[in-house]
Parts: C-alpha cells; sequence; structure tokens
C-alpha cells in the first residue's frame, strides 16, 4: 500500500495537483484547470477497530469495498456514494446519506484526517477517538471541500452499528402521521406525489411499525427507490423526480447543481480559508465548493 | 460619585454605554473580579469593561467598538468553562450573552428551535415538555451552562454517545464575526453548500467570533427507556464491559462509570443506591422501542454479568431511574467535601484501553501519595480523573500538576486525546505541542486566521502562544453550578 510519505512525495509542493477518487461527482464545483496533475489517494483498509467504533482507511479505497468489510461485522459509515466512489471523494463532497436523520450526516463520519497541505508537508487533523475536542476542528473544514485546502491520504472514520432490518414502504400519506407511528425513521423523501420511508431497526420493531403503517395504506416495497445524489445548496429548477427528505431538508436531484449562491459574508469568509491553507491555489485548481 | 464621573469619561467606556445602555455596561471592580473567572482553576485574569448585549445588533456594535480602539474582547456566558476558555487575559471587553436569553422560535414539524447563545440548556428541554422533542446535548452543568457556552464548546454529556455532541444538533448559527460584521453560517434546510463553516465555528472556544442565534435540531423523546446499575468488585471488569457492550454492535444512550472513591461520596448524600463494597458502579441507559430495548438490556445485562457483575439491576421507575441519574450528577459536588481543592482533567481514550489506562491513573496518584476519584464517560472513552488535594499542605500543588501532566501523557500514549469536552482553554494550552506537530498546529491557526485576522476575539487560547496570561492555582470551594 502506498505510504503516507509516498503520497506526499507525488503531491510535491509547486504544481497544480488534484486527487481523483472515482470520479463520480466531478461535476461538483466548477471544472478543473487543464494541465494539473492527478494523484491517487492511498487505497485499502488499514485497521477496523469494531470494539471502538473506527476504522482507519486509505482515502483512496472505494466506499463499497470499505461498507462490505464493515458489514462482515455488522457496523457501517454513514457515508453515501455510487458503485465507483472512494472514501476520501465522498468525504470531499460531503455525501451524506438519504439515512442522515437517523445515522448522521457525512460531516460527523471523519474523526482523524493525515493531509497532504499545499506546502507538500503532512499535518494531521482531528484525533483517532470518537469523541474529542482538542483544537480547532479541522476534519470538519476538510469534508465538503472538494480537496482545495488539503489533500487527505489515510482516514480514521466512525462507524456504527447496522440495523438489524431495515424496509421500504411508500403510500400518499401525511408526514405528521408517520411521525405518529414512528421512532426516527431512517427516511422519509417525498417526490410530487408520493412518500418514500425507511423505517430501520429491530425485526419485532419494525414489524410492529409496519403494520401500523400499511393500515395508514402505505405499502411495502420489495425494493428500495432509485434515490438520485444528495444536492447541497439550492436547486437551479426542481423536476419531478427530485426526493425531498421531510425530516432533513435535503434535496436529492439528478439534476445539476447549477451555481451556488452564498452570502458575500461567506464568500469573503471562504476566500480567506482558502488563501491561508493554498496561498498559490495549487490544490485543485479550477474548482471551488461556494 | 467623583469615581463614576471619572469612568464616564473613559472614552471607550462611553462608547460602549452609548451603544448599549448604562445599565447593561459596567467597570466596576467587583463585576471586573467576579468574570475574571470561570469554572476553571485557572486564575490571573483581568476583566475589562463588562458589556450586557441583549441582540445580534448590540452585539456587533461592541466589536465595532472593540476593534475601533484596537482591543481584545472575550465572550462569556454562564462561566461554567472547566479549562479557562472565558478567563479574560489583559484588560479585554467581556460579551456577556447572560441577557441573550430568549427562545427565538420553536418549529415542532421542522424540529428546529432558534435560540439566543444565553438560553440555559436545561430550559430549552423544559420549555419543550409535552412536545416529544427535546435538546439531546445534556453537559452534567446542564442546569448552568448557556446553550452559547456548549456551541463555544461543542459540549457533551452522558447522552451523547449516542446522540452526539453539540456539533450534531446545531443546523444554523447567525455569527457576529470579530470584524464585526454579521453572517449566517449552516442551514436548517439541508445541507449548505461550501466550506462547513458552520461546523468549524462550534468547539471554536469563541476564538472565532460570536455566535448570537443558534439553530439547534430538536430530537424525538424516546418511547421506552431502559436504566441500567451494574456493580463489579473490580474496575478493570467494569471497563472490560464497556468495551464489549460496544464491541457487540451495542450503543446505548449512555455507560457511566463511577469509582469506590466516588461512590463513597455519593451515595450517602444522593441515596442512589449504589452499592458502598463496589469497586465500580456502570450506569447504562438505552432507550428507543419495546423490542430493542429488551434485546439491548439483555445483551448489556449478559456482558456485565460475564464479566464478573455482582448484580445487574434494572430501574423499576422513572423514580429509581431519576435517583441513579441524581446520584451520578452530584458526584462533583459530593466530591467537593472529601478535599477543599481538586484538579480535573478531560482526556479521551480508545474504549478498548479504559482498564489499562484507569490503572495507569491509579498508580500515578499513589505515587504522588494524592486521592484521585473517577467519574467518566466510559462509553466514549472520555476520562475525568479528578485529583483532591488540600492546598495549604506545603507541596501539593506541585504534585498534582505533576501526576496531571502524567495523566496527560499516558492517555496521549494511549493512543487518545487531550480534551473530549471541556475544550483546550488557557489550562490546557501547554500540552497541545504533545499531541499535535508544529505543523498539524499551523493549520490549525490558519483556520483561526481565516476568522480573526486580527487575532481580537478571544485570543491567548487554545493554540500555545509561549506566554498565557493565568495560572493553575487552587479553589477553595467548588463553584456553584459546576458539574462533570
Amino acid at each position: 500500500m502506498k505510504t503516507m510519505d509516498d503520497f506526499a512525495e507525488e503531491v510535491g509542493d509547486t504544481s497544480f495537483v488534484s486527487v481523483r477518487g472515482g470520479g463520480t461527482r466531478w461535476d461538483l464545483g466548477g471544472s478543473l484547470m487543464q494541465g494539473t496533475s492527478e494523484v491517487v489517494a492511498p487505497k485499502g483498509v488499514i485497521n477496523f477497530k469494531p470494539e471502538e467504533m473506527i476504522v482507519q482507511v486509505g482515502a483512496g479505497t472505494k466506499l463499497n469495498t470499505l461498507q462490505n468489510e464493515l458489514n462482515d461485522l455488522k457496523q457501517e459509515v454513514a457515508l453515501a456514494g455510487f458503485s465507483d466512489s472512494t472514501v476520501g471523494g465522498s468525504l470531499a463532497v460531503g455525501s451524506s446519506s438519504h439515512r442522515r436523520a437517523r445515522i448522521g450526516a457525512a460531516s460527523d463520519v471523519l474523526l482523524q484526517a493525515e493531509c497532504v497541505g499545499a506546502d507538500g508537508q503532512q499535518f494531521v487533523a482531528g484525533g483517532p477517538t470518537v469523541k474529542n475536542v482538542t483544537g480547532y476542528d479541522l476534519c470538519r473544514l476538510l469534508v465538503s471541500s472538494l480537496g482545495t485546502l488539503a489533500l487527505m491520504g489515510v482516514v480514521t472514520l466512525r462507524t456504527r452499528p447496522k440495523p438489524e432490518v431495515g424496509v421500504w414502504l411508500k403510500g400518499e400519506i401525511l408526514f405528521e402521521e408517520i411521525l405518529r407511528c414512528c421512532y426516527r425513521p431512517a427516511s422519509v423523501l417525498k417526490d410530487a406525489s408520493r412518500i418514500f420511508l425507511l423505517i430501520e431497526g429491530y425485526e419485532k420493531d419494525v414489524e410492529k411499525e409496519c403494520a401500523s403503517l400499511e393500515k395508514l395504506g402505505m405499502s411495502v416495497m420489495e425494493t428500495a427507490p432509485i434515490i438520485p445524489p444528495m444536492i447541497k445548496g439550492r436547486l437551479g429548477e426542481n423536476s419531478n423526480d427530485d426526493l425531498l427528505d421531510l425530516q432533513t431538508g435535503a434535496v436529492y436531484s439528478n439534476t445539476s447543481q447549477g451555481e451556488i449562491e452564498v452570502s458575500e459574508g461567506v464568500k469573503l469568509l471562504s476566500e480567506r480559508i482558502k488563501n491561508n491553507f493554498d496561498p498559490t491555489g495549487r490544490l485543485n485548481p479550477g474548482r471551488r465548493p461556494y | 460619585m467623583r469615581k463614576r464621573q471619572r469612568k464616564v469619561r473613559d472614552p471607550l467606556l462611553k462608547a460602549l454605554i452609548k451603544a448599549l445602555s448604562e445599565d447593561r455596561v459596567t467597570d466596576g471592580a467587583s463585576a471586573r473580579r467576579i468574570y475574571s473567572k470561570d469554572g476553571s482553576v485557572m486564575e490571573g485574569g483581568r476583566a475589562g469593561i463588562i458589556c450586557f448585549p441583549e441582540d445580534t445588533s448590540e452585539v456587533a456594535k461592541c466589536i465595532s467598538i472593540a476593534n475601533e480602539f484596537d482591543r481584545e474582547f472575550v465572550t462569556r456566558g454562564a462561566g461554567t468553562g472547566l479549562a479557562g476558555g472565558s478567563v479574560p487575559c489583559n484588560d479585554p471587553i467581556m460579551i456577556v450573552t447572560t441577557r441573550m436569553n430568549k427562545i427565538i422560535d420553536v418549529d415542532l414539524k421542522k424540529r428546529i428551535a432558534w435560540v439566543q447563545p444565553g438560553v440555559v440548556n436545561l430550559d430549552l428541554s423544559t420549555f419543550l415538555k409535552g412536545t416529544g422533542l427535546h435538546f439531546a446535548p445534556d453537559p452534567s452543568s446542564q442546569q448552568a451552562c448557556t446553550i452559547g457556552g456548549n456551541v463555544a464548546n461543542n459540549s457533551g454529556g452522558p447522552h451523547c454517545l449516542a446522540y452526539g455532541v453539540t456539533n450534531t444538533h446545531v443546523a444554523a448559527l447567525e455569527v457576529v464575526l470579530p470584524d464585526a460584521s454579521i453572517v449566517q453560517l449552516g442551514s436548517v434546510d439541508g445541507e449548505a453548500a461550501g466550506y462547513d463553516l458552520r461546523g468549524v465555528f462550534v468547539g471554536g472556544e469563541g476564538t472565532l467570533g460570536v455566535a448570537t442565534r443558534i439553530a439547534v435540531r430538536l430530537t424525538e423523546d424516546p418511547p421506552e427507556i431502559a436504566t441500567l446499575l451494574l456493580d463489579f468488585s473490580k474496575m478493570t471488569d467494569a471497563a472490560e464491559t464497556v468495551s464489549q457492550i460496544i464491541a457487540n454492535g451495542v450503543l446505548p444512550a449512555a455507560l457511566e462509570l463511577m469509582d469506590r472513591n466516588v461512590i463513597a461520596a455519593v451515595e450517602p448524600f444522593a441515596k442512589a443506591g449504589y452499592p458502598m463494597d463496589a469497586e465500580a458502579v456502570l450506569i447504562a441507559e438505552v432507550d428507543g422501542l419495546p423490542e430493542g430495548v429488551s434485546q439491548e438490556v439483555n445483551i448489556i445485562s449478559e456482558i456485565g454479568m460475564k464479566n464478573g457483575a455482582r448484580e445487574v439491576r434494572v430501574a423499576a421507575n422513572e423514580e429509581e431511574r431519576e435517583r441513579i441519574w441524581k446520584g451520578r450528577k452530584s458526584a462533583f459536588g459530593a466530591i467537593a467535601k472529601i478535599q477543599p481543592d481538586y484538579y480535573l482533567h478531560d482526556t479521551v481514550i480508545p474504549r478498548g484501553r479504559l482498564a489499562e489506562v484507569i490503572e495507569k491513573v491509579y498508580e500515578i496518584a499513589k505515587r504522588h501519595d494524592l486521592v484521585v476519584m473517577n467519574v467518566f464517560h466510559a462509553g466514549d472513552g472520555n476520562l475525568h480523573p479528578l485529583l483532591v488535594f488540600d492546598s495549604r499542605i506545603p507541596g501539593t500543588l506541585e504534585k498534582v500538576q505533576l501526576a496531571g501532566e502524567e495523566i496527560v501523557k499516558i492517555s496521549l500514549e494511549a493512543g487518545g486525546v487531550l480534551s473530549g469536552e471541556h475544550g483546550i482553554g488557557l489550562e490546557k494550552q501547554r500540552f497541545m505541542s504533545q499531541q499535535f506537530s508544529e505543523r498539524d498546529l499551523e493549520a490549525q491557526d490558519a483556520l483561526r486566521r481565516s476568522f480573526d485576522p486580527e487575532n481580537r476575539s478571544n485570543p491567548h487560547k487554545v493554540l500555545p502562544t509561549g506566554s498565557s496570561c493565568g495560572e493553575m492555582s487552587s479553589l477553595n470551594e467548588i463553584p456553584e453550578g459546576i458539574w462533570i
């Protein structure tokens, strides 16, 4: 496996450089400047500690590979992606699962990141424990940064127990009625006419909730609905296929994100952050998350 | 009378009074003395003029005046912090948020409450009683600490094991930045685009600006709760039980451990039913739907018995549950009666190394001839070794400092971190270089400089500066409203 030293050497300290994951969300944040060299982060699961509910993994590891390994011990990480998505890519995009209301957001997943900064030097953000308020939480900044502040090589992630069962239901029902029948549903997604509901937990509890919901006209789905990626900020236009998460307000859509609007104050602050972390703009040039 | 006239002639005081009102700005000696300290052991702070703004625009005015007069400012909530985060250095303007205590809006459908930073943590959940929702972070000081303080410290609490610390429960913030501009960070609708500025602001210990309105996510009350009390004749068995519970895929709402010294201090006072001859008691709480709760109670009980628990008691009713928790939450107050002074650490270690590290903590205390009491959030490996002592005995304070440094060292050697929920403030700055390299700290400083290029907002905190305005001292008594 590629070491952090190898990765840092590839990143170097002068040329324009981009880290490439699975390329599944390459459309986000603008086009990469032509002529930028590409590097790939270390790959592989380094250390899975189920009793700590943490896993250390190369950021270039495929998310599916990681989830499969965790699944063997009935754990998972609260990251979403496509079949080719990498762990680092999912973190860089800040790709939360549609089950976010129950399992948490992508920004809660990253505990520690071994990075290469714009100066080519390695640094560590965060710490390897599940609870930590030591210093500034740079992990929060790295998630959703599209690799514009530092390049993550090895990451330590929070895992969580997988639910015993999960059942999708669909129907035309009021959100309030769902909340009366269910405790902490994993997902309540609404399209133009229907609600798709995911309930998770211990088998007998889920059976009881299903029975209550079926009485209200919902039906159990044999397969999960196809859920497009989460779109952050505001959508350019809404389509009928968009899904709105009624619990978190998140939107899932195949529609392109379009121009992101942020306030002038947030823009100025974001630019100061970018300049302080990457004064020459060599990391993922041409891309920006805001 | 002459004194009053002299104060008003001070242009800074005059400007602040004009911005707020005469009754909400003071530089009186007694007020400055009070606001020079917080709940920590840090002494030597010096508060400047103290302001009590009531809304965002007044906070912005205070900061604008600080900039105009080239002064630093420090924000303070209830002052329950345990790391000196709000202890002022160099006479800064103190922005005290206790009058910003309004619950602005509660949207039960979206499960979001907008609050001002001075709202007391427990007051929000009390306000929400009957709605089926609550605010999940529950630091043990929740009867006194403010939500603004929780945001500054990214506070935890016993029930953060399953529900997450404050950061998880903050959707958006209105913030006055150190240049006095006002921004909204985060979003109550979906996820905000761009850098996660909300996420990094939480836990910034007041060094990145002042949160003036906070949108918190509300959590559904669980339909069923079971509280278990397990007692052990060996601390190592209790610690091993904690590791195995997590390894078995059970993430309880809370997992709290107390050792024999704490039990001896607490039980006569709280009558919680802790066996006085136990070496350790473990409080485990699970919540959720009935079947899940029942299964998890069985798993925890079996693991406990397998690891030598002498008894596993499940609280039969709400009264018994409250009694068990009363013991845990009053632990710090009870400890205060044993010795006049204390020194507390807040390190986090991997859960799997709890037994070994706790043993080492006892060895350190024994070697320095000190009493150590352990009451901590075992589920997430967050230790609170509490050294209790009498500083009037010559040489004791030095021994306590040495023991504290050794506890930090063994925690870091075990793969841990300096602070789980109290923050770095002034008190733990000197240890930062033990956990982070110079380059790691440079990266953290890059974030800080982005928010506060002139280093005006609560300076001298978090990152090592080479100089410190405060010194660790002893307290004659544990301040009111302080718990761990």
